[in-house]
């Protein structure tokens, strides 16, 4: 009993961009606890935006200065390796840019605990209330974010999804304006998010129990040792897959997607459907390449079914849709469906660092996109708010062609047409998948690329070529911050999608020595 | 099998003493009514009339609660450290005191936004 416990090592510097976000989180909540009301904004702006930057210049300091380790950090727990450093810059690109959106006062409610309509409400309104909590709880979850895509423990992979999602579930349920809905899609998205993380927690357990294990190596090496503990493993598997399936928004786990991304503020709609979707795919990989990577001809199937499903439900649902953000909400099950193939896509260990470049580089330029194109959506307002209904959209082309003009070519990006970003994202991917055996699925992301090629035209044909309503929706000085968005975002869409190479290569580079165990 | 059996037992005891202290109640307790026994239990919310619209209601059980909960998980945390005190060393007093630091930040927020004022 009288061992000494030895204390664990923890290499700080390479956890550094995580703990300054994390460090960043919780002075933002004494500058909550501490500031005048009047003041708060104006302090937690500058603390965000440069804790982020200075976490990506870490990021940098770390690749450039120290090399990639090649070891997992903080006793196996964490895993800063090559793909991580690049998705920790992604998120951390994305989570920047989607906080610039943030920063625009309009967009959230003046007191979240009054009933919508109510009297209390409208006196908030009046006293100018506004809750600022916003900026420390976003960073929560960017920290979380950063946490989820290079946990190496299944253990704290939990912690950081849950870290993730329970900012989120809150910051949902803050949109201004139609309150009613922000609230429901708030409720939706915790009790489903609840209720799939639990099914995480009982595929950890029975992993586990097949495993002796949470660590994502120790459960690969364990699945070449022990024997006669399959259903266990197979169960498990399946249960942790419905969880992170849940997170990307794959079918048949996709039905909470559209609902949030409409119900909640646009700003965080960016923040999610960009970050969030980077952050879930890290973790994906990371569970079914590091711990699971010789079990793959027991998964690829069902992946398969997965994958297919995702895209054609994300394409042909998404036909449908009237509302700008709902039909961007399934866009995006598309694209979660398009990175799927890139996850199926597994070989020897060049094929997999193909797959996985192509995976980096998608989730980067798909990224950008989402969040230039949610910007635009927070421009086009009418008296009530965004105006979300795709009919009044109608003639926008004639009114400000230069916001009709971006989105349409953000529309396009997403379509995967070349001299956009978005082509040579769906290059990267379905070039190593057809590599790698993965045809049929290719085939299905072409046939699903072109139906939703169908809908995002039909969405500029909207702009262009019909005429303006009589009252239709304003378009609003943009803010600084949103102005900014969108140029950088077009601006990155246009370059990623003329002049890709050195971004790619920057992905291979990450890719080429995959996951360290 | 035989491993399990003294939950069993246990299960079956537990059960049955449950069901045995309901079903003697009516029989052996006195019948005093009281409108407050009609209410529901403990739960901070008149559960009548309800506010016009849904309206608002307060919430200070629940934030006493999630408070026990901060602080409870707190001990928790406090009681192994402190029993291994010599043996986790300077590295142990660095995680702690980091973490009540933490706690102490949520501590303040409630403070200041009147989360420990009853009224």
């Amino acid at each position: 009993m009288n061992g000494a416990i030895e204390a664990p090592t923890i290499e700080y510097g390479q956890l550094m961009p995580m703990l300054l976000v994390f460090g960043a989180a919780v002075v933002g909540v004494l500058i909550e606890a501490l500031a005048p009301r009047y003041l708060r904004k104006a302090i937690h702006v500058p603390v965000t935006l440069l804790s982020l930057a200075g976490a990506f210049a870490l990021i940098i300091l770390q690749a450039v200065r120290d090399g990639v380790p090649e070891q997992a950090s903080a006793m196996g727990a964490i895993a800063v390796d090559g793909p991580a450093l690049f998705i920790w810059g992604v998120i951390l690109v994305l989570a920047f840019i989607s906080m610039l959106l943030i920063n625009d006062d309009d967009q959230f409610v003046a007191q979240a605990a009054a009933v919508p309509g109510s009297p209390e409400e409208e006196d908030a309104v009046a006293q100018g209330g506004a809750h600022t909590e916003v900026y420390p709880l976003a960073l929560f979850a960017i920290g979380g974010m950063l946490l989820f895509s290079s946990a190496n423990d299944l253990l704290i992979m939990f912690v950081a999804l849950e870290v993730m999602s329970l900012p989120l579930y809150l910051l949902c349920g803050l949109a201004r304006r139609r309150r009613l809905l922000s609230q429901e899609a708030s409720v939706k998205y915790f009790l489903l998010g609840a209720f799939s993380s639990g099914f995480f927690l009982y595929g950890m357990a029975l992993v586990y129990g097949f495993a002796g294990t949470v660590d994502l190596g120790g459960i690969s090496s364990a699945l070449a040792s022990v024997g006669g503990q399959d259903s266990l493993l197979y169960i498990g598997v399946a249960l942790l897959g419905v969880g992170l399936f849940f997170k990307i928004g794959a079918a048949p786990f996709q039905a909470w997607k559209p609902d949030v991304y409409q119900g909640a503020p646009t700003p965080i709609t960016a923040l999610m459907a960009s970050g969030t979707l980077v952050a879930a795919f890290g973790a994906v990989l990371r569970v079914f390449w590091v711990a699971l990577g010789n079990l793959d001809w027991d998964w690829r199937p069902v992946m398969w079914a997965v994958a297919i499903l995702t895209m054609v439900v994300g394409a042909i649902l998404a036909i449908t849709q009237t509302d700008i953000k709902r039909m961007l909400a399934y866009s995006s099950i598309a694209h979660a469906g398009f990175l799927l193939i890139g996850v199926i896509a597994t070989g020897d260990a060049e094929q997999n660092s193909g797959s996985l470049s192509g995976i980096l580089f998608y989730l980067l330029t798909y990224g950008i996109t989402t969040v230039g194109a949610f910007a635009v959506v927070t421009m086009v307002r009418d008296a009530g708010g965004e105006a979300g209904h795709l009919s009044r959209w109608a003639g926008l082309g004639k009114r400000s062609p230069l916001l009709a003009g971006i989105f349409a070519f953000f529309l396009l990006a997403f379509a995967g047409i070349p001299l956009t970003s978005g082509f040579f994202g769906k290059y990267a991917v379905f070039a190593p998948a057809v590599s790698g055996g993965a045809l049929g699925l290719v085939v299905v992301g072409v046939i699903s690329s072109a139906v939703a090629a169908f809908f995002y035209v039909r969405v500029i044909v909207l702009m262009f070529f019909s005429e303006p309503a009589a009252d239709g929706p304003t378009v609003a000085l943009p803010s600084v911050g949103t102005a900014a968005v969108v140029t950088i975002a077009a601006a990155a869409t246009v370059v990623l999608g003329v002049f890709p190479q050195p971004v790619l290569d920057l992905a291979d580079q990450a890719a080429s020595a995959l996951f360290i165990r | 099998m035989e491993l399990y059996l003294p939950i069993l037992v246990l299960a079956v005891l537990a059960g049955g003493f449950a069901v045995f202290s309901v079903a003697i109640a009516p029989f052996t307790g006195p019948k005093r009514w009281n409108r407050a026994k009609l209410d529901a239990y403990e739960c901070g919310i008149d559960p009548t009339p309800q506010p016009v619209g849904g309206g608002r209601f307060p919430l200070k059980y629940m934030i006493t609660a999630m408070l026990f909960i901060v602080f409870d998980i707190e001990i928790i945390f406090l009681y192994p450290w402190a029993v291994a005190f010599d043996q986790l060393g300077v590295f142990g007093l660095v995680e702690m005191v980091l973490f009540i630091a933490t706690v102490l930040v949520a501590y303040a927020y409630v403070w200041r936004r009147k989360g420990l004022d009853w009224d």
